[in-house]
């Protein structure tokens, strides 16, 4: 018994043997994704400060501000209470809950492609059969998502550095410590399943799941004080109060939370073995129904069409709800009205807040659809399309019943959209179908580039992720950037009849249409005349 | 219609390199064909050409009579095909891919496919993600042999099983000779080969370096003969055919062309033999003999 024990001790200090190595190699993987992530929300936060200047440009409108959100709880469940009325303080207030949960979203990521992917796909035995201690990949994957963060919180604060000092180093903890609170959230989540897609979906849930606690927490109280928000890491930052008298203490709540889920993520880790997890995997039907192509496709897809499906039903209602909310609180701001106006194309407040509310949905669709085309891409590199192909099954049929999920995936996910809007909003629901609706000509031109992409140069099918992102920026912050025209006019969104409250325009909504299943077809024809990748 | 594949002249280059340089390739009906060769050297590309997953730069290939990229669909409702890394669909079980890859083909046939599960003693309930190297070839393998198809391509199939299980295999193969199908079988395994192909060709570097039956092959290579004598032998030096000889006393071991064994027999009992012994070429002899020319070169 001492003597396992003394070997167990004296093994302790070479549990993190290999760590250094395997940390720079994962940033070295890295290397692409994670600054990408760190600038987008960098850029997203360090745009804010010029945004709300042009929109709360004298003291009458800000004091109406912060009046207007002491009684307006749908908006404050969107983007937390206001706490002062400094720029700083109003930046904190507008972005501080979406740089925490952006950050979020990139460490659990960072984590869980380093230790569960990894194990999934049976290269973390190679690892683990090196010099390489017991603790070494779990702990690279947090040190990579740490870094990750460090760097936003360095950005952060040097980008916020001339609001204040204190406001700046209080808000980029704020955001670094919600990333790190979540990494470990996905450690504990990659010990749990063997797959690293439930992993990710259980750590995201999570993240939703402290959204919509704060969401209530800071309806229901206009200081951030409910003990909903208190429960949320989301609703840590927002307690820190950057720019209005920082209570710095908050941030060891965080810090609490990042060593008590490393100690379980640990814990759990070490009482495994590779490759395994607690959750037991349920065994399959030993005899199947799938028989066609088309089955597959839709058996692959159906889990993630429900999560997008609850996801935009979901927002729909958010959003609908707020509609009455935002449509007071931008009346009386000319600049406000600006942008909504800029972005929903019409004089009446609430149609152009619906309008631009729609037509964030759509663009959020551009993500399914290019995730949903590119599974094509995933089955091919993979192996697994070519067994498929061996079969009786031509390309275009194979092709087409992963096309057809993401191409009528985008009508239903839109549907849904409109009666979450509906509901949310209580208006009559034919107008606000149809502006949901006539985004699908747009996301499906998105939805032909990934085709087109994926068909004649398919190794660089991922560039269609760039198109969904570089349309999602122009439609979402563009307007609200002063990006020119012409430069908007590239989206597809662009060229959208601004519904409801507009004129429905038939003619840029065909040549959409016509755009998308030109590229489409000559994707397809693509795929149908090119060597299979392997 | 006697031949199940024909491939004459097939080129394919991928950039610079020239996977298949003129591949000729005749697989007769009903006959196990074997299909061999060093890394690198085209089997699989060939393969994927003879399954319409690459498309031939030139030359002309036929599979089951008909042009495998113009016919994929009508070509693959006939063929089974096992490839040697087998990649599953994490969340389907064994059992629902087995299924969907009969009905991809032809059709499956559920006693048979229940009797193969239990040979292969393959769990068919395991998620896909969960199974073993070995496993995931199972999961191919059962579908193949179970699916009601005239020809089975088969990579490398038997990597990751463990000796019993390939000794199921190779009884699964024999028995698709017996009903009348025909194999194709890419194969590093030499024994396996040997024990179970009426015909093998050779590829190298894209090119078919030799083909024929295993009698007609060894035919073409060496005899190793050692032998104790009564007395020195007397002029096999000056014989044709006859290499690496070396006398010591009245001990001989030397290496003939196999069409010159005659020949060296006879000189040899001339002298008395007391005892002798006479290895034909196995086929690992034979295959590397090809490769060594590469090395060689």
């Amino acid at each position: 018994m001492t003597a396992t024990l003394a070997v167990r001790r004296s093994g302790g200090g070479r549990q993190l043997a290999g760590t250094g190595t395997l940390l720079r190699f994962a940033l070295r993987r890295d290397r692409v994704m994670t600054p990408v992530w760190i600038a987008v929300n960098a850029l997203m936060v360090l745009s804010m400060p010029n945004t709300l200047r042009n929109l709360y440009a004298t003291d009458a409108e800000r004091a109406d501000l912060l009046r207007q959100m002491a009684a307006n709880s749908s908006l404050r469940a969107m983007v937390g209470p206001v706490f002062g009325d400094s720029l700083g303080a109003l930046t904190a207030w507008r972005i501080g809950v979406y740089a925490g949960a952006l950050a979020a979203v990139m460490s659990l990521l960072i984590v869980v492609r380093h230790t569960r992917d990894e194990e999934e796909s049976g290269r973390a035995e190679l690892v683990a059969s090196g010099a390489v201690g017991r603790r070494a990949s779990l702990t690279a994957a947090l040190l990579a998502a740490a870094v990750a963060d460090a760097v936003l919180a360095v950005l952060l604060a040097a980008g916020l550095a001339r609001l204040g000092a204190a406001g700046a180093v209080a808000f980029a903890l704020g955001a670094a410590a919600t990333g790190l609170v979540f990494a470990t959230t996905a450690a504990i989540a990659a010990q749990l399943t063997e797959s690293a897609r439930l992993a990710r979906g259980i750590a995201a849930g999570v993240l939703g799941a402290a959204f919509v606690l704060r969401a209530a927490g800071d309806a229901a109280t206009d200081d951030g004080s409910s003990v909903l928000t208190w429960l949320s890491p989301l609703g840590w930052p927002e307690n820190v109060r950057a720019y209005a008298g920082e209570r710095w203490w908050v941030l060891l709540l965080s810090g609490a939370a990042v060593a008590v889920q490393a100690a379980v993520a640990y814990g759990l880790a070490g009482r495994r073995d590779v490759g395994m997890s607690f959750l037991p995997t349920r065994p399959g039907p030993a005899a199947g129904r799938l028989a066609s192509a088309g089955a597959l496709a839709w058996r692959l897809q159906r889990g993630g069409v429900l999560g997008w499906s609850i996801g935009f039903f979901l927002a729909g209602v958010v959003y609908g709800g707020m509609t009455e909310g935002a449509a007071d609180l931008v009346g009386d701001n000319e600049r406000a009205r600006e942008i909504f106006e800029r972005m929903g194309g019409q004089s009446g407040l609430t149609d152009a807040f619906l309008a631009s509310m729609i037509g964030v949905m759509g663009l959020v669709a551009g993500l399914f659809v290019v995730a949903s085309v590119l599974r094509l891409y995933g089955e091919e590199t993979s192996g697994r399309a070519e067994p498929v192909l061996a079969g009786a099954v031509g390309r275009l049929r194979w092709a087409s019943g992963h096309l057809l999920i993401a191409f009528a995936g985008v009508v239903w996910l839109m549907l849904l959209t409109g009666l979450g809007f509906t509901a949310g909003y209580g208006g009559e629901a034919g107008p606000i179908l149809a502006a949901c609706l006539v985004q699908v000509p747009a996301v499906w031109v998105v939805g032909g580039l990934a085709v087109l992409l994926y068909g004649l140069l398919p190794r660089a099918a991922v560039a269609a992720w760039a198109v969904a992102g570089a349309v999602l920026l122009l439609g979402w912050i563009g307007p609200a950037l002063d990006v020119p025209q012409t430069v908007l006019d590239l989206s597809p969104f662009g060229h959208l009849p601004k519904l409801p409250g507009g004129e429905m325009r038939w003619g840029p909504a065909g040549v959409l249409l016509g755009v998308a299943a030109v590229c489409t077809a000559a994707g397809l024809a693509g795929v149908r005349r090119r060597d299979l990748e392997s | 219609m006697t031949k199940a594949i024909t491939v004459s002249g097939l080129h394919k280059a991928f950039g610079r390199t020239h996977a298949l340089d003129g591949l000729d390739l005749e697989v007769e009906a009903g006959e196990v064909h074997g299909f061999l060769g060093p890394n690198g050297a085209g089997k699989s590309t060939i393969i994927r050409v003879l399954l319409g997953l690459l498309r031939a730069d030139s030359g002309a290939a036929h599979v089951l009579g008909r042009d495998p990229w113009a016919d994929a669909v009508e070509v693959h409702r006939r063929i089974a095909y096992v490839p040697g890394d087998v990649t599953l669909w994490r969340n389907l079980s064994g059992g629902e891919i087995i299924d969907l890859f009969g009905r991809l083909r032809g059709g499956l046939d559920p006693k048979r496919r229940a009797e193969l599960v239990e040979r292969f003693e393959l769990d068919p309930t395991k998620k896909g993600r969960t199974y073993s190297k070995g496993n995931r070839q199972k999961v191919a393998l059962v579908a193949a042999f179970a699916s009601d198809v005239d020809l089975l391509i088969l990579d490398e199939p038997t990597s990751g099983l463990d000796p019993l299980m390939e000794e199921v295999f190779r009884r699964c193969v024999e028995e698709e000779r017996e009903r009348g199908r025909t194999v194709l079988l890419s194969s590093h395994i030499l024994s396996e080969v040997e024990e179970l192909c009426d015909r093998v060709s050779i590829i190298r570097k894209g090119r078919t370096v030799e083909t024929g039956s295993l009698a007609d092959l060894r035919h073409l290579t060496r005899t190793s003969v050692t032998a104790e004598l009564a007395g020195p032998p007397d002029g096999l030096a000056r014989l044709p055919g006859v290499h690496d000889l070396d006398v010591r006393g009245s001990r001989v071991r030397l290496q003939v062309d196999t069409g010159h064994l005659d020949a060296v027999l006879r000189r040899l009992s001339e002298s008395g033999v007391r005892s002798l012994t006479s290895t034909p070429p196995t086929l690992e002899e034979l295959f590397l003999r090809h490769y060594q020319d590469e090395v060689t070169a």
